[in-house]
């Protein structure tokens, strides 16, 4: 038997909420982080809505040498990071150096510092280029940051499968831990929202058009018409848990209890997608049965074909309506990787207050999706296992998410 | 493979045991501008690669050089499309820096070279947003062995390609896949790239004599050459490659990574978290430093990264660092940045088929510093059955990797 690995801290980078409590008081009150793009004008563009973070001030985290050296999403997970490790009362110098590992995902890499410094270059020349391009864009920049800031020089990784990459980083970092470590930092984060950025993400055509914040993404409805793109993220401490108890941790949230990950045939294959083979396994690898799991976290796409496919093989594991299922992010807007890790933030909160966060803008659900959609209000419930869902984007067609990951999360015992 | 020069993973070997540098001038855009005009480019051609139209529009040269990569390397497996039980076969390739030519050439389009901040969003083109997210390589990969396992892109700068292959190797260990599709690619040289590098000046600026400007270990060292490519593994569960009866050509048997918590471009002299990193994956492969018959070592050719290096084998092979012939092929076919890794995993294997070190170019003047044997000018015959590869780079990341030979027992 391997020993139990535990989420002792959260740290949330969210636009409805800084800090996890903030986060989850809204979420559970519906209140939404959407609102009209900010940080440029939007006007001539056919996506005009987004989760953008708004009170978010990097210099109360990070020195500001280092902020003008990075990239938003690095500000998010350096932020995100602090704020975890002072959820778990965990102190960096207390542990031995090479048993902390960090394990972050991030979809685009640096956004906006790219967008930047390729202008200089497009516009000016190379000898324009500034020196920190080459490591604030890089998709492994926010894992360097994070092991330099923190002092952790365990295994240390960035993991890449769009948005379901922040999943992958908690399997990860429980492997990692498994493997001897004490302690990870986990999750990702992601600033896609530079004008280069926001373009990229519509030739995806998945992106909602939609002008109310409270309706735009409306996953498993009968009108889905995209998402609403998000920016943030979440990092989670994750311990071995019998080292978690000894040092006196404060809380342990949960237990990493499944975990699997799956790659779906190429478009047009009449082989099965393996979304609903993800969830079957990580119920496996918790030794727990379907009828076990008190809800789902859906990766709601708010994408028609793509909703489908997931109510399916949500239905297929839980039985028809067999299982409360929320999408939480309606409130946020999908944050990439970010959004992933948040909602196994989501999944540890659930637990703890035993209630399940409203689907806010959902309330038609689609006859085609059998599923038990929570809608505008949270719901109570007894919650002793929760399963987090994610779909990575493979391109080619508006239709095709490749990546599946399924991670099972549940109370201490 | 997809090496700097003739691509193939022969031509690769058969350059890399005659010594010689794949480095010359930039031709995949015009250089002329910036400070480092000089690279390690391959010869690769996609279509003459065996790409159809449709994988060749919508991916990066990166991406085209995993495709490439990833058939030779299943038909060098004796795979046939279909042989692998998809859900047991996973994908893991290592890669920094992502699609990055694609990514500027959409940029360039939206932003109107660079005149608009806000991009037109009527010339953002359906592959736009898979040119910058890296998990679109994965993608190609996983088509490409028609895979449905776990799949995912390892991304550690310089580190990427070694890390890649130990994650494919964890997942094989742990029962998650019988077999993972592994390596990295890596297509570096683009513009904003190389601008990159000038930047930090840690490109060699010997323009004028490319076959002899990446100079690992010597004394006149001025930086690393900026190379590309992919190399692409079968990495097979051993009882599964064993019954069917598949030619074993190496195995993975240790691994570790350590992060120096630094700087992310800096290195400290001593080499420590390298060091540390050293002794896990030997004592995870349960082999002694004095078994170590050949160390394919970072060699980048900056200055802080040839001593940073020497110091860390010194501090965990100890004696034996002195004895044990420690190459870099950089010296030959540049830094292709997360692709290099894969790259040298793909050495090391022939040097454990073939019993032959690769040479370390362009060593000509000792540097005090660096004073282990680093194979200068030639390869070298000699007995090869352990092999202990080594890598370090951006972001503190430090990694070492143990393969041995088929032929040893264990």
């Amino acid at each position: 038997m391997t020993a139990p690995v535990v989420a002792t801290g959260l740290g949330v980078v969210a636009p409805n909420g800084l800090g996890a409590e903030a986060f989850w008081e809204n979420v559970l009150a519906g209140k939404t982080g959407i609102d009209r793009i900010s940080r440029f004008d939007p006007a001539g563009y056919d996506v005009t809505l987004a989760g953008e973070i708004k009170d978010f001030d990097a210099s109360d985290y990070i020195p500001g040498a280092l902020i003008a050296r990075t990239d938003r999403m690095t500000h998010f997970a350096l932020a995100a990071t602090e704020m975890a490790l002072a959820d778990a009362c965990a102190r960096p110098a207390d542990f031995p150096e090479y048993e902390m590992a960090v394990v972050t995902a991030n979809s685009a890499g640096g956004t906006e510092f790219g967008q930047r410094e390729l202008e200089k270059l497009q516009m000016h020349g190379p000898q324009h280029v500034g020196a920190y391009m080459s490591i604030a864009w890089f998709y492994a920049a926010n894992t360097g940051q994070i092991s330099i800031k923190q002092k952790m020089r365990g295994p240390c990784v960035m993991i890449s499968a769009e948005q379901a990459g922040g999943l992958d980083t908690i399997g990860h970092a429980r492997r990692i831990i498994r493997g001897g470590a004490l302690l990870a930092v986990s999750g990702g984060t992601d600033a896609p929202f530079s004008p280069a950025g926001l373009i990229a993400q519509m030739t995806t055509r998945r992106l909602s058009t939609g002008t109310d914040p409270l309706t735009a993404y409306r996953p498993f409805s009968t009108h889905p018409g995209g998402y609403v793109p998000g920016e943030g993220g979440a990092m989670i401490i994750l311990e071995d848990a019998a080292n978690a108890r000894e040092r006196g941790a404060r809380q342990a949230y949960g237990v990493i209890a499944g975990y699997a990950a799956t790659f779906d045939p190429p478009p047009g294959s009449p082989r099965p997608p393996g979304l609903r083979r993800a969830i079957e396994l990580a119920l496996q690898d918790a030794g727990i049965a379907a009828a076990d799991v008190d809800a789902v976290l859906a990766d709601g796409h708010a994408v028609p074909e793509l909703d489908r496919r997931e109510a399916e093989a949500i239905a297929a594991v839980f039985g028809p309506l067999g299982v409360p299922v929320s999408v939480p992010k309606t409130l946020n807007g999908r944050m990439y990787s970010g959004g992933s890790s948040l909602d196994a933030v989501t999944a540890l909160l659930m637990l703890r207050d035993q209630v399940i966060p409203p689907t806010v803008g959902s309330s038609d659900v689609s006859a085609e999706c059998p599923v038990d959609l929570v809608g505008d209000q949270a719901r109570a419930a007894r919650i002793r296992h929760v399963v987090v869902l994610s779909r990575g984007y493979g391109g080619l067609s508006r239709d095709y998410s490749c990546f599946n990951t399924a991670v099972v999360i549940s109370a201490v015992s | 493979m997809v090496a700097p020069g003739e691509p193939g993973a022969r031509p690769f070997w058969a350059a890399m045991t005659a010594g010689k540098p794949a480095t010359g001038p930039i031709t995949l855009f015009d250089a002329s501008r910036f400070r480092c005009r000089i690279a390690a480019e391959s010869r690769f051609d996609p279509v003459t690669a065996g790409l159809t139209p449709q994988q060749i529009r919508r991916t990066d040269r990166a991406g085209q050089f995993a495709i490439a990569a990833t058939a030779e390397a299943l038909a060098d497996a004796g795979l046939s499309p279909g042989d692998l039980p998809p859900e047991r076969t996973g994908v893991s390739i290592g890669n920094a820096i992502g699609n990055t030519m694609l990514m500027e050439q959409e940029y360039a389009a939206g932003s109107d070279g660079g005149r608009l901040w806000l991009c037109d969003q009527n010339y953002g083109v359906p592959h736009a947003y898979c040119s910058m997210v890296s998990s679109s390589i994965a993608v190609e990969v996983a088509w490409a062995s028609q895979a449905e396992g776990p799949a995912t892109v390892v991304s550690t700068g310089c580190t990427s390609g070694l890390d890649a292959v130990g994650h494919a190797s964890q997942l094989i260990c742990e029962g998650s896949a019988d077999v993972v599709i592994t390596g990295a690619t890596e297509a570096p040289v683009t513009p904003i790239t190389v601008a990159c590098f000038d930047a930090l000046k840690a490109t060699s600026v010997r323009n004028d004599d490319p076959a002899g400007a990446c100079k690992p270990f010597d004394l006149h060292r001025d930086g690393l050459v900026l190379g590309e490519g992919a190399a692409v593994f079968v990495l097979e569960e051993e009882s599964h490659a064993r019954s069917r009866g598949a030619r074993i050509r190496a195995i993975i048997a240790g691994y570790a990574s350590r992060a120096n918590a630094y700087h992310m471009t800096g290195l400290q002299p001593e080499g420590r978290e390298l060091a540390e990193a050293i002794r896990r994956a030997l004592g995870n492969a349960r082999v002694d430093p004095s078994e170590i018959d050949y160390v394919s070592a970072h060699g980048s050719g900056t200055r802080q990264n040839d001593r940073h290096e020497t110091a860390a084998l010194k501090a965990s092979l100890g004696h034996h660092a002195y004895r044990a012939p420690a190459s870099s092929i950089k010296s030959m076919i540049g830094h292709s940045l997360g692709g290099i890794g894969a790259i040298e995993i793909a050495a090391c294997v022939f040097a454990l088929e073939d019993q032959v070190v690769p040479p370390t170019a362009n060593l000509e003047t000792r540097d005090p510093e660096c004073d282990l044997d680093y194979v200068p000018g030639d390869a070298r015959q000699v007995p090869v059955n352990t092999v202990l590869n080594v890598g370090s780079g951006f972001g503190g990341f430090q990694t070492a990797i143990v393969l041995l030979s088929s032929r040893r027992s264990r």
